[in-house]
């Protein structure tokens, strides 16, 4: 049989979306690791829910949209493991089945499925429960679990520092042997993950760089002004979910922007809003805001960062 | 690399670019096969960029080898030359291998033909000498070169004379030979460079001398270690200097190899004469060459046919107007895991599937693909990860083109430049989604052609 088909006739097979969702995956196992390490049966159980909602979803409003199905890329998968892992472990078992419906429906179905959505799936999904469960999800979930585990009997490393001035050692930070959402304590864990994605080119290293410039940049101001604060730039990097959202939920390829430089502005300026949120807010964290916030600017930051054409002015 | 140029412009590359596997082992060594002259050939009378050639001969005429068939019809446009002695038949319609339907004229085999070493003798072999030189004036070379037929072997087939013209608004201060061959499995270039370097030297001199240029470089790409030294010795006490590139698909593109080589920008939507360069391919500097000091004109090319799809991948020195059909039984048929034939090479060639295809001037090989090679994973939505705009040689946004030409948005598709998009096919190379960026820009551009005219 010959077949004829436009050029080019060759294509790179070792790269397609389900290889990139693969490599989320894997870049989420130290992530993953060291929450199941921490949260114990919390992390599973949340994983777990978290997981089979967002499938079971997916499956759903594809087939109600009468679209092809597309579990096999496994995007509605690392959404689902992205969600758990923003998610405090002891948040109630419907608290992450809404939040994955909410998810996978809202913020990715009725857009169109994966590739069309202009909001980060997980990121809306717990923006919904954070609203309506605010008890679960706001700084008390965190802190009345009434566990056996030590760590989540404690506040979150920014909570303890807003509400009481506590500051977590930065070695705790970086381990992730404190309290906080599935994902987010562990600097050490984000920073692995992170750097596989980079180095496979599936999240773009332009991303997570502007965040962190922002954030040195925006708390370096900051300890410059009030000299004596405990909360340095380096608790703000290693705290909360920075770097977890720097790598992970920004760096989501469908909801940010084109071009390298519009990828940096991206980082840069939700790296600005986390830490606007971080010092004047209500709210001791800003990563899921930020993020949301700026997706909703991508779309202009891609007519802003049209890159000039070899030759053109 | 020890031969990396140094004090060049150009910093040996370009930005972006990908690199498909090179795929040069199945025709790389075998040296250029003179092919047994046809029973018959068809000459298409649009062989070149630009206007198509009309018949200068009538019907029935008997035609000897070399004998001027058809005439340029236009300044951009060339005459055509029989490559087989012969009598001349009625003009009728073929298809070439990009699909197009245009006239072409029949030459059925008649009389002595020019055959095996003795051709090879005329076309490459044989003395160059470059001491005199200087007998050609400007104008006597580029008669020559009109007169010969001869456009772009590259593969554009834009007609050679025009870009060497003299032209005192936009002098040519670098004249530039692209030994690249940037496209994986082809090898037509490769082997020019290694068996015939003299007339590849000679044809670059006589560019030098109609352009008045400073500056000849040949560019050749760092995976052909060989070529480079055999051109680099041929070159020697010439003042022709070897550029060494980085091997990086798409490398032999005009505009990216006056990057490469010169570190200059060829302005959107300009030549490359307006920054001072003329771009030629080895094989038409040495069809210049032959042209110049013989007198002959372009009746033959070298042709790569390979692929895992052919049973014997060779290195061809062809006559144009010979059948695709005719060049793969001479390389011994397809296998039966053939599943695709191309016209040139795999990034930018045109898939067909008519044997009867004749051969033209801008025909560099016959690349055929398996079911192996082609598998391709199923197309999914574009999930906008943007490894199209980090492999772009042009700096565009390919998917937000491809997207715009998809849904007619003509401004927005000018909004990002569609126009410049040579088609190199980068982008859909690399697209983990497998979209159809190449084709969809496409018809974005008949879009934008058609709003235009509105």
């Amino acid at each position: 049989m010959i077949h004829v088909a436009p050029s080019p006739h060759l294509s790179n097979t070792a790269q397609t979306t389900r290889r990139m969702m693969i490599d989320v995956l894997i870049g989420l196992a130290p992530v993953v690791g060291v929450a199941v390490y921490v949260f114990k049966m919390y992390a599973v159980i949340q994983l777990a829910t978290c997981v089979v909602s967002c499938l079971a979803a997916e499956a759903l409003f594809t087939r109600m949209r009468g679209n092809k199905m597309t579990l096999c890329d496994f995007s509605a998968a690392v959404t689902g493991v992205i969600l758990a892992l923003s998610l405090p472990g002891t948040a109630p078992w419907y608290v992450g089945v809404i939040a994955a419906f909410v998810a996978i429906g809202i913020a990715k179905a009725i857009f169109g499925g994966i590739g069309m959505n202009l909001f980060n799936p997980a990121m809306v999904g717990r923006a919904f429960v954070m609203i309506a469960f605010a008890s679960a999800l706001g700084a008390s979930g965190y802190m009345d679990a009434g566990s056996a585990v030590d760590a989540i009997t404690q506040a979150t490393p920014l909570t303890a520092f807003k509400q009481g001035g506590i500051t977590t050692p930065l070695s705790a930070l970086f381990w992730g042997t404190t309290n906080g959402s599935l994902g987010e304590t562990s600097a050490i864990a984000c920073l692995i993950g992170g750097l596989y994605l980079c180095l496979r080119r599936t999240a773009s290293w332009e991303i997570p760089t502007g965040v962190i410039a922002a954030t040195v940049v925006l708390g370096g101001i900051g300890n410059l002004v009030c000299p004596g604060a405990q909360w340095t730039v380096l608790h703000h990097l290693l705290g909360g979910a920075l770097l977890f959202g720097a790598f992970f939920i920004a760096t989501d390829p469908v909801s940010s922007p084109l071009t390298p430089k519009g990828k940096f502005i991206f980082g840069a300026g939700t790296g600005a809003i986390i830490m606007l949120l971080r010092v004047f807010s209500g709210y001791p964290e800003g990563v899921m805001f930020a993020v949301l916030l700026m997706n909703a600017v991508t779309p202009l930051i891609n007519r802003w960062t049209i890159p000039r054409p070899l030759g053109g002015k | 690399m020890g031969f990396k140029f140094k004090g060049f412009g150009g910093g040996g590359s370009f930005a972006h670019g990908v690199h498909p596997p090179e795929r040069k082992n199945f025709s790389g060594d075998a040296a250029i096969e003179v092919v047994p002259p046809p029973g018959k050939v068809m000459l298409p009378l649009l062989q070149n960029v630009g206007a198509p050639s009309v018949e200068a001969v009538k019907p029935k005429t008997v035609v000897a080898v070399g004998e001027m068939v058809a005439k340029g019809s236009a300044f951009v446009s060339a005459p055509i030359h029989t490559p087989i002695a012969g009598k001349v038949m009625k003009t009728g319609m073929t298809t070439l291998a990009n699909g197009r339907h245009v006239k072409a004229m029949p030459i059925k085999a008649d009389g002595e033909q020019l055959t095996g070493q003795a051709l090879w003798n005329d076309v490459f072999g044989g003395e160059w000498p470059r001491d005199d030189l200087d007998q050609y004036d400007g104008k006597q070379i580029v008669d020559a070169i009109q007169g010969a037929g001869i456009v772009g072997l590259g593969g554009a087939a834009f007609p050679t004379h025009v870009k060497y013209v003299p032209n005192d608004e936009k002098p040519i201060d670098t004249v530039l030979i692209n030994g690249c061959e940037c496209e994986p499995y082809l090898t037509a270039d490769y082997r020019v460079m290694l068996e015939a370097p003299d007339p590849v030297i000679t044809g670059t001199l006589l560019l030098g001398k109609v352009t008045g240029a400073r500056e000849m470089i040949i560019g050749i790409e760092d995976n052909k270690p060989e070529a480079i030294e055999v051109l680099t010795r041929a070159a020697a006490g010439t003042g022709i200097r070897i550029a060494v590139l980085k091997t990086k698909y798409p490398q032999g593109s005009e505009k990216q190899l006056i990057v490469a080589a010169t570190g200059r920008e060829v302005p959107l939507g300009g030549l490359p004469l307006d920054v001072g360069v003329a771009v030629s391919n080895v094989g038409t500097v040495a069809a210049v060459a032959r042209a110049v000091l013989r007198g002959k004109p372009l009746t033959h090319r070298v042709i790569t046919v390979t692929g895992a799809g052919i049973r014997n991948p060779k290195n061809l020195l062809a006559p144009i107007g010979i059948t695709m059909g005719e060049l793969i039984d001479y390389c011994g048929g397809l296998t039966p895991d053939a599943a695709r034939m191309v016209a040139g090479g795999p990034m930018m060639g045109f898939a067909f599937s008519d044997m009867n295809a004749p051969v033209t001037k801008g025909t560099s090989g016959i690349t055929i693909l398996t079911h192996d090679d082609l598998k391709r994973e199923e197309e999914t939505n574009c999930v906008r990860c943007g490894r199209c705009v980090d492999v772009c040689p042009m700096n565009l946004v390919p998917t937000k083109i491809a997207l715009a030409s998809r849904y007619k948005d003509a401004e927005l598709a000018q909004q990002y430049n569609i126009m410049a998009c040579f088609e190199c096919g980068s982008c859909a190379y690399i697209c983990p989604a497998n979209l159809p960026l190449v084709q969809l820009i496409r018809t974005g551009k008949a879009v934008v052609i058609a709003a235009g005219k509105k």
